[in-house]
């Protein structure tokens, strides 16, 4: 009898049709997915963390940074415009449920909706993400770096406000001509020169007796050190060596350049999954406008992607996490 | 479709949705009120969670935790964990969870080493590149 019993089982499991865990090939494989992207994105993540521990005493305070809105101007405003990204890719993480929730009822007018708020909502998010960017690259103070990489930013005496390198460094009529490999030595180039060479800051230093210097070792309550007039001087004189304007991958005005390598490589591999996201999103709904899933009496595909853009949600809210709160 | 149904409880039964639809509209609500919880926290730093447990601010605690349950709900309600078996979803968290923390382990570990080699003053090391 038991052996019977075992013999047609058998035969049943493997000829094929089978849902093993009870979910089909393609959704379990995307969770197999999910899971090694997701090791991919925590390996990013903890060398984030290290790196961060290491200079855990002087690392840029995200709150200085990310302090732009776009359309508003010259407000400090920390954490509004990432709260609003988050919020854009929670949304279109809802109407990608509720897409999925109406493919299970079969009904075709409402996964279009979904599906096309989605899609919407991600290109928002990647919009933003590229305006962050931009603004990051920009930069907006400058800094001094000084001979062994470090930081050097200017205060306000007074009010101890920020104050732009632009606002008092001085122009003096020598300026050096940036050299192209055309008018010298043919395989050698330099990039594009600052707006203004140390002396220059030096000067207009010298000239504003209410600036200050501040570095970026954190004192005991987790903010910058300012130094006083005299060492500020003395420090900018002896070892300032060049002006930094915005963040690329050599050095940034804001601290440490593992910060801005660190911004880049993250939400540059978080944006391009949600750019992928979007890609395979159109795809999907290209499908369920020409009745596809109708055809197929199944609307498992825009599940599987689904699956797919709630993880590209999940991890941000770790990027955000450990980028802009933490 | 059959075979579709859905939990409809979330906080083990204290809520109950009457459609799937409802649920996601809770879990959303749950989701911003979290965000908005991390966002006001992020901007005021209110200073008695200034204070440091086991060599990180309280306040940072908070948000790891509140990370951790907006990772839950996402996963559980918007990605259907909590309507698939549940050895899938041992295999998939499990699997994740064991390796991130073994992961975060031996980095951050590492990194406190390096850090007080570089900060201890009788060391010939400086931070200074």
């Amino acid at each position: 009898m038991g052996t019977t019993a075992s013999t047609t089982s058998n035969e049943k499991i493997w000829n094929g049709g089978n849902k093993p865990l009870n979910a089909s090939y393609g959704k379990m494989m995307m969770w197999f997915f999910i899971v090694s992207d997701a090791l991919t994105f925590s390996g990013f993540i903890v060398s984030y963390g290290f790196a961060r521990f290491k200079f855990a005493d002087s690392w840029p305070i995200a709150d200085e940074v990310f302090t732009h809105v776009p359309f508003i101007h010259g407000q400090e405003l920390p954490m509004i415009y990432v709260a609003f990204m988050t919020f854009v890719l929670i949304m279109s993480s809802v109407t990608m449920v509720m897409a999925v929730d109406a493919g299970h009822k079969m009904e075709k007018s409402k996964v279009t909706f979904y599906m096309f708020l989605t899609i919407i909502g991600g290109i928002i998010f990647v919009g933003s993400q590229a305006w962050e960017w931009a603004t990051f690259i920009k930069g907006d103070y400058g800094a001094v770096k000084t001979k062994g990489g470090n930081i050097l930013q200017f205060l306000d005496a007074e009010t101890s406000k920020r104050v732009s390198v632009e606002d008092f460094a001085f122009e003096f009529s020598s300026v050096r001509n940036q050299h192209h490999s055309y008018n010298g030595i043919w395989y050698d180039n330099e990039g594009s020169l600052p707006t203004y060479n140390i002396d220059e800051v030096i000067a207009g230093f010298e000239a504003n007796p209410n600036i200050l210097v501040r570095k970026q070792i954190l004192d005991e309550n987790g903010h910058k050190t300012i130094l006083s007039r005299e060492e500020s001087l003395n420090v900018l004189k002896e070892t300032g060596v060049s002006i930094v304007n915005g963040a690329n991958l050599y050095e940034n005005e804001y601290g440490v350049p593992l910060f801005a390598n660190f911004f880049f490589f993250i939400t540059g591999f978080h944006g391009f999954h949600v750019f992928s996201g979007i890609v395979l999103n159109i795809i999907i709904f290209f499908n369920v406008i020409i009745g596809t899933y109708e055809k197929r009496k199944s609307y498992e595909m825009v599940e599987k992607v689904g699956l797919y853009w709630h993880f590209v949600d999940l991890v941000w809210v770790f990027v955000f996490t450990f980028f802009y709160l933490v | 479709m059959a075979g579709h149904a859905h939990k409809l409880e979330i906080f083990r039964g204290l809520i109950k949705f009457k459609s799937n639809t409802q649920k996601i509209i809770g879990v959303l609500i749950l989701l911003s009120i979290v965000t908005l919880v991390e966002v006001v926290l992020g901007i005021y730093k209110p200073e008695v969670l200034n204070q440091s447990f086991a060599n990180l601010k309280l306040l940072n605690w908070v948000f790891i935790i509140l990370t951790i349950v907006k990772a839950y709900y996402i996963t559980w309600d918007f990605m259907h964990m909590r309507d698939e078996t549940s050895i899938l979803r041992r295999i998939v968290v499990w699997t994740a969870v064991f390796l991130i923390l073994y992961l975060s382990f031996i980095f951050i570990q590492e990194a406190g080493y390096i850090f007080d080699e570089f900060d201890d003053p009788s060391n010939y090391i400086k931070t200074d590149f």
